[in-house]
């Protein structure tokens, strides 16, 4: 009786680590952070692109409005995929494009404004691409839509027709 | 006069290079323990992606600014989620993880406790 008992549960060891590992095998084991939102925007100091002036982002983010930050560099091939979709949000009043130059020299991310047009309102310039990391990012492009000072939601990658339609709906 | 050369030269070196080396250390450290989240299965100390060398820098940035590593873990944490440590924490949800191996050993010598030790007596 012992022993069948012994058995018994053994097996049913057995059979539970299967399941969870059979169920394992299925899940993806690419990670990506979680797009936690809802967080506050990060108040670092920051140096703008055209200017050169250090300003906190405090004063970037600084009205009611909705804002679009983007992360985008010219050596960065998705960037150049979402850019159309960035020329048409910008036409946009009441959504402010702001973009991160990141690690990137000035001159190439000039060029590549002049050949595909310039949608941000306002660069910030990333060389060593710490900013990006204040912000959760991990590569570039990622796009984040900021409203009251809140990261309401976060885009992974190139910017979509269905994400152009969903940034919309939103700022509506 | 030469000795007294030399010993300025020492005096000058060496503690500058050992703050130096202490803060490599910690960095080393820190980024040991930093999961690259685009080239997953390798730290950021071995990485060299575009990715793990802006964070070796803010990791140096935050050594230099005087965070402690548990800060410096925290702040990590708070932008991409625990995920990025490959040290789990201690905490609610890893209870178990980390007192799984305790349990088991004390279990097991209980068994051998009660099958080897008690039949000797």
């Amino acid at each position: 009786m012992k022993n069948k008992l012994l058995l018994f549960s053994i097996g049913l060891v057995f059979i539970i680590i299967f399941i969870i590992f059979y169920k394992g095998l299925q899940n993806t084991n690419i990670y990506s952070p979680e797009t936690k939102i809802n967080y506050e925007v990060p108040l670092v100091s920051v140096k703008l692109f055209n200017s050169n002036k250090i300003v906190n982002t405090k004063e970037i983010f600084n009205s009611d409005n909705y804002y679009l930050l983007n992360i985008w560099s010219s050596w960065c091939v998705p960037c150049r995929q979402e850019h159309s979709i960035l020329m048409e949000l910008t036409k946009n009043d009441n959504l402010n494009v702001i973009g991160i130059n990141y690690k990137d020299t000035k001159k190439n991310a000039k060029n590549f404004l002049n050949e595909l047009g310039n949608p941000y309102d306002e660069i910030i310039f990333d060389d060593k691409g710490t900013n990006a990391i204040e912000w959760g990012a991990y590569g570039v492009p990622e796009t984040f839509l900021i409203n009251k000072n809140k990261i309401i939601k976060k885009y992974i990658g190139p910017l979509t027709n269905n994400s152009m339609e969903e940034i919309n709906l939103f700022i509506k | 006069m030469k000795i007294f050369k030399l010993f300025l030269i020492v005096f000058f070196i060496f503690p500058i290079n050992n703050l130096k080396a202490d803060n490599e250390v910690l960095k080393n450290k820190i980024t040991k323990n930093l999961r690259c989240l685009i080239c997953q299965g390798q730290s950021v100390y071995d990485s060299d992606s575009e990715f793990a060398n802006s964070l070796k820098t803010v990791v140096d940035n935050k050594i230099k600014e005087g965070l402690s590593e548990k800060q410096i873990y925290s702040y990590f944490q708070s932008k991409y989620g625990e995920w990025i440590l490959y040290d789990p924490l201690f905490n609610k949800n890893t209870y178990f993880l980390w007192l799984l191996p305790l349990l088991i050993f004390f279990i097991g010598g209980a068994i051998i406790f009660k099958k080897f030790i008690k039949k000797q007596k």
